[in-house]
C-alpha cells in the first residue's frame, strides 16, 4: 500500500498530493507518470510526475470524475491501492536555445519539471500558463521561479491577458520572440491549438498526451494515436509527441469513448454520495 | 460432466462445467489401465505422474492424488482447467485409441478442487535455505512455477509483478467462468506460504532494471516470464475508431478490472449488441463468450481458416456454439467503418478459400478477389494473437532477442545474458499456459544446475544459444 503524506485542495478541483513510493522517487524523469488506483474496484489512471523528494513523488491531480473524485475524499495517512512507476519515456530535454513552455489546468503543475530541467541545460525559459479564473492558478511563484519570462492568460480575463496560451503565444510571435522548442501540457484542445500555432513558424513542438490508459506498459493498446500515420502506444512509446504529427481529431474522439459510462459511474456512486452528504451535514455515525 | 445449460449460463459468469462427484471421480478413474509404459505422461508438457494420481482417485484418496500432481505441476486447478487435453494426455491415452480416453482434464481438476475446498492446503516438505536469491519477472504460469520449484528447493524467491494482482494471463486473459480468480489468488497464497515474496505495481525496465536487481540488490539469478503483452492489429483502416479493441484490453477489462461488474467496480468496458471478434484461438472464444455475457445480442466470429485448423481449445468452441456463437469462417476484415462520432458501425470483410500449408503446417488462407460483405457492429475485438512486450529488452541491451522481439534462450532457458534465464510466451511466442509452466520448470532446473551446480538429466552444461538467424 502507498501513503498519501500530504494532500492539499490548491484551488478548487486541483489537489496537491505527495505520496510515499521509494522506487517512483529515485527513478521518476521530467515527462514520466505514474498509474494509480484508490481502492481495488478503482479504474487505473495515469497522473504526470512533478516533484520528486528522498521516498516520495508529487502529483497534482484534477478531480473530473468517480476516481479522481475517490482520491479527493482521501486524507493524509490514508493509502493508495495501487502505484505503479515511474512509467512512459522521459521528456526530451536538451540545450536547444529559448524554449516556450505552455501549461494549462493540471498541466501548470506537470510543466514544471519540465521547466526545471530544461533551465538547469541553459535554456532561455518563456511559460505561459493558463486558466479559467484567477483563482484557479496555482503554482506561481516556483514557476516564475525557473522562467526567464511569465505570462498568465484568463478566459474571463480576471488576471492577465484574456485569452489561452495561444493567445499570449500568438502575440509574442508576432512581437518578435523566436522560439527553438515549444512544449505544450494540458487538455487535448489546448495542446492541439497551439501545436496548430507554433506550425507554421516550424518550432518543434512537443506535447504530453493524455489518452485514456489501462495498463500503461503497453499490452493492451489502449492509449494509441496515429502520430505522423503511424500507431504509437502514449504508455510505452510516449506520453511525449510531435505536436505536429498528432491526429487530434482521433485522439479527441478516442478520449469520449466512455462519457456515457463516467456518467452512470459518477452519479450512481455511493462514496461520492456520501462525500456530498458529509460535506453539507458534517461526518456521519455510520 | 454435468454443466449449466447454454441459455443459462451465457447470463452469468460461472464455470460452465460443475465438475464430477467423488462417485463419478472413482468411476472414471477405474477405467484408466494402469499403462505400464503411459502413453499419457510422454503426452504431458510438465511429465505429470498420471497414472500414479488417477490410482489414488480410485482408492478414494483425493487429496493424496492432488499432492502427487504437485510434485510436477503446482497449478493442478488451473491446469484441470484451461490444459488443451485434447492434444496432450488425452491424445496419446491408450484407452482413447478404440474408446474414448480417460477424462485426465476433469480428474486433475476434480482433486485439486476436492483438496483446496476442503480448506487445508499440506505445505510439502522445503529444503533448507541454501543462501541464494532469485527475481522472477512476471507472476504468470511459467513465473509462478519457477518460484514454487526453487522454493521447495531452499531459494529465497521475490516476484516482481506490474499488475496490483498477480498470475498474469491466469488474471488478466482467462474469464472468471473459466478459471475463477479465487482459484489463482489461492495459488499464489499457497506460493506465499511456502516464503515466495510477491511485490505487486513493480514494472521491470522502468522502477528498476535487470542490471540492478542482479548487482545493487544481490539477486544470484533472474528469470523472464512476462509473456506475449504486445497486442497485435491488422492494420486496417478504422481501427482506432471507438469500439474497436484489442483481445488484451478487452478481457483485461473485463477479468483483471472486474468490468463485468460495473458500475460497483469502476472501469468501464463497452457492452455491444452486435459483436465481431477478429480470430479463432482460445482468446477469440474468451472474448465472444465474454461479450454475450456482457449481453450482447448477436456475437459473431470472423476467422480467415476453416474450423479443422481453428487453435482453440475444443471444449471451449464447442461451448461457444452451444451458447450461440456465430461462426464466420474462411472470413476476414479488410475495413472497419464508423459513424460522424467515431464509433465503429460497421465491418467489410472479405471471403478467403484454403491454399498449399503455410510454415505452421496449416492450410494457407487466400483471399478471393471481389468477394466482400458487411457485417454491422457496435463492438469489434481483434483476437489475432500477441508480439513480445519490448520493455524489457529495450532497457537491458545484454538481452539478445529475434526479430520478433521475443527473448533467445538455450534449450533449457539460459539467455545471452549470464545468470539471467527465460521461458513462457516471451520466448516462444503466444502459447498455452502448461507449455509456459512446462519451460519454467526446466529454466528452474537450469538455475539449480548453475548456481548449486546440481544436475539433471534434462541439463545440458554448455550454453548452446541458437544461432542469431535461426
Amino acid at each position: 500500500m502507498y501513503e498519501i503524506v500530504e494532500k492539499r485542495e490548491e484551488v478548487p478541483n486541483i489537489h496537491r498530493l505527495i505520496i510515499r513510493e521509494p522506487n517512483v522517487a529515485k527513478k521518476a524523469k521530467p515527462g514520466q507518470f505514474v498509474i494509480l488506483m484508490p481502492d481495488e474496484k478503482g479504474e487505473r489512471i495515469p497522473m504526470s510526475i512533478v516533484e520528486t523528494k528522498k521516498d516520495t513523488f508529487t502529483i497534482f491531480m484534477l478531480e473530473l470524475g468517480i476516481t479522481t473524485g475517490k482520491i479527493a475524499n482521501m486524507h493524509a495517512g490514508e493509502q493508495l491501492y495501487a502505484v505503479a512507476g515511474p512509467l512512459g519515456r522521459p521528456a526530451e530535454i536538451e540545450y536547444y536555445g529559448t524554449v516556450l513552455l505552455g501549461g494549462g489546468c493540471y498541466g501548470i503543475g506537470a510543466i514544471y519539471p519540465l521547466a526545471k530541467a530544461l533551465k538547469a541545460k541553459g535554456n532561455r525559459i518563456v511559460t505561459i500558463i493558463e486558466a479559467r479564473s484567477k483563482y484557479l492558478i496555482y503554482l506561481e511563484e516556483k514557476l516564475r521561479a525557473v522562467s526567464d519570462e511569465f505570462y498568465i492568460a484568463t478566459s474571463d480575463g480576471s488576471r492577465g491577458t484574456n485569452g489561452h496560451v495561444q493567445t499570449v503565444l500568438d502575440r509574442l510571435i508576432k512581437n518578435g520572440h523566436r522560439f527553438d522548442h515549444a512544449k505544450f501540457i494540458g487538455c487535448t484542445y489546448m495542446m492541439m491549438n497551439c501545436s496548430n500555432i507554433t506550425a507554421p513558424y516550424r518550432i518543434p513542438t512537443r506535447v504530453a498526451l493524455n489518452t485514456i490508459m489501462l495498463d500503461g506498459s503497453g499490452m493492451c493498446g489502449c492509449c494509441r494515436v496515429s502520430v505522423g500515420g503511424k500507431i504509437k502506444f502514449a504508455c510505452v512509446d510516449g506520453p511525449e509527441f510531435d505536436g505536429h504529427q498528432v491526429d487530434w481529431a482521433e485522439l479527441m474522439k478516442r478520449k469520449a469513448a466512455y462519457q456515457e459510462a463516467e456518467m452512470i459511474s459518477y452519479q450512481t456512486s455511493p462514496h461520492i454520495c456520501r462525500a456530498l452528504i458529509e460535506s453539507y451535514f458534517g461526518e456521519s455515525d455510520e | 460432466m454435468n454443466e449449466q445449460p447454454p441459455a443459462i449460463r451465457v447470463k452469468n459468469f460461472e464455470e460452465v462445467p460443475f465438475g464430477l462427484t467423488p462417485e463419478q471421480a472413482r468411476l472414471e478413474a477405474s477405467r484408466c489401465l494402469q499403462c505400464k509404459r503411459p502413453k499419457c505422461v510422454e503426452g504431458c508438457p510438465v511429465q505429470v505422474q498420471i497414472p500414479d494420481f488417477i490410482a489414488l482417485i480410485a482408492e478414494g484418496k483425493f487429496v493424496e492424488a492432488a499432492c502427487k500432481i504437485k510434485e510436477t505441476n503446482v497449478l493442478p486447478a488451473v491446469c484441470g482447467r484451461v490444459c488443451p487435453q485434447e492434444t496432450q494426455c488425452e491424445a496419446t491415452c491408450i484407452l482413447g485409441r478404440r474408446h474414448e480416453p480417460v477424462a485426465i482434464g476433469y480428474l486433475e481438476r476434480f482433486c485439486a478442487d476436492f483438496e483446496r475446498l476442503g480448506g487445508h492446503v499440506e505445505l510439502p516438505k522445503k529444503a533448507k535455505p541454501n543462501g541464494k536469491k532469485v527475481a522472477i519477472v512476471g507472476s504468470g504460469p511459467s513465473g509462478l512455477t519457477v518460484a514454487g520449484d526453487l522454493a521447495l528447493l531452499g531459494y529465497q524467491v521475490t516476484i516482481f509483478e506490474a499488475f496490483h494482482k498477480g498470475g498474469g494471463v491466469l488474471v488478466y486473459g482467462i474469464p472468471e467462468f473459466r478459471l475463477p480468480k479465487e482459484i489463482v489468488e489461492k495459488e499464489i497464497h499457497y506460493l506465499e506460504r511456502l516464503g515466495v515474496e510477491i511485490k505487486y505495481n513493480h514494472v521491470i525496465g522502468k522502477c528498476k532494471t535487470i542490471n540492478e536487481l542482479l548487482t545493487r540488490d544481490g539477486f544470484d539469478a533472474l528469470f523472464i516470464g512476462v509473456g506475449a503483452g504486445l497486442p497485435r492489429f491488422m492494420n486496417i483502416p478504422g481501427e482506432n475508431l471507438n469500439g474497436v479493441y484489442s483481445a488484451n484490453e478487452y478481457l483485461t477489462r473485463s477479468n483483471l478490472m472486474k468490468a463485468y461488474l460495473f458500475p460497483d467496480y469502476n472501469t468501464p468496458v463497452i457492452k455491444g449488441s452486435k459483436v465481431i471478434v477478429v480470430g479463432g484461438g482460445n482468446v477469440a472464444m474468451d472474448c465472444a463468450r465474454t461479450a454475450l455475457r456482457l449481453g450482447a445480442n448477436k456475437v459473431t466470429l470472423v476467422y480467415r481458416r476453416a474450423r479443422e485448423q481453428m487453435p482453440a481449445r475444443a471444449e471451449e468452441v464447442h461451448h461457444a456454439e452451444e451458447e450461440g456463437i456465430i461462426f464466420k469462417l474462411l472470413a476476414n476484415p479488410v475495413k472497419i467503418i464508423g459513424d460522424e462520432q467515431g464509433n465503429v458501425c460497421r465491418v467489410k470483410c472479405q471471403n478467403y478459400t484454403l491454399g498449399e500449408p503455410d510454415a505452421s503446417g496449416r492450410r494457407r488462407p487466400i483471399p478471393i478477389e471481389n468477394s466482400f460483405f458487411e457485417l454491422e457492429a457496435d463492438l469489434v475485438i481483434i483476437a489475432i494473437g500477441n508480439n513480445a512486450n519490448p520493455l524489457i529488452p529495450q532497457s537491458t541491451k545484454e538481452i539478445k532477442t529475434n526479430k520478433w522481439g521475443n527473448i533467445i534462450t538455450d534449450p533449457i532457458g539460459r539467455t545471452s545474458m549470464k545468470r539471467v534465464y527465460a521461458a513462457g510466451d516471451i520466448v516462444t511466442g503466444a502459447a498455452t499456459v502448461i507449455s509456459a509452466m512446462g519451460g519454467g520448470r526446466l529454466a528452474a532446473k537450469a538455475i539449480h544446475f548453475d548456481l548449486m551446480g546440481v544436475s539433471d538429466p534434462m541439463i545440458t552444461t554448455a550454453c548452446q544459444l541458437p544461432k542469431e538467424d535461426e
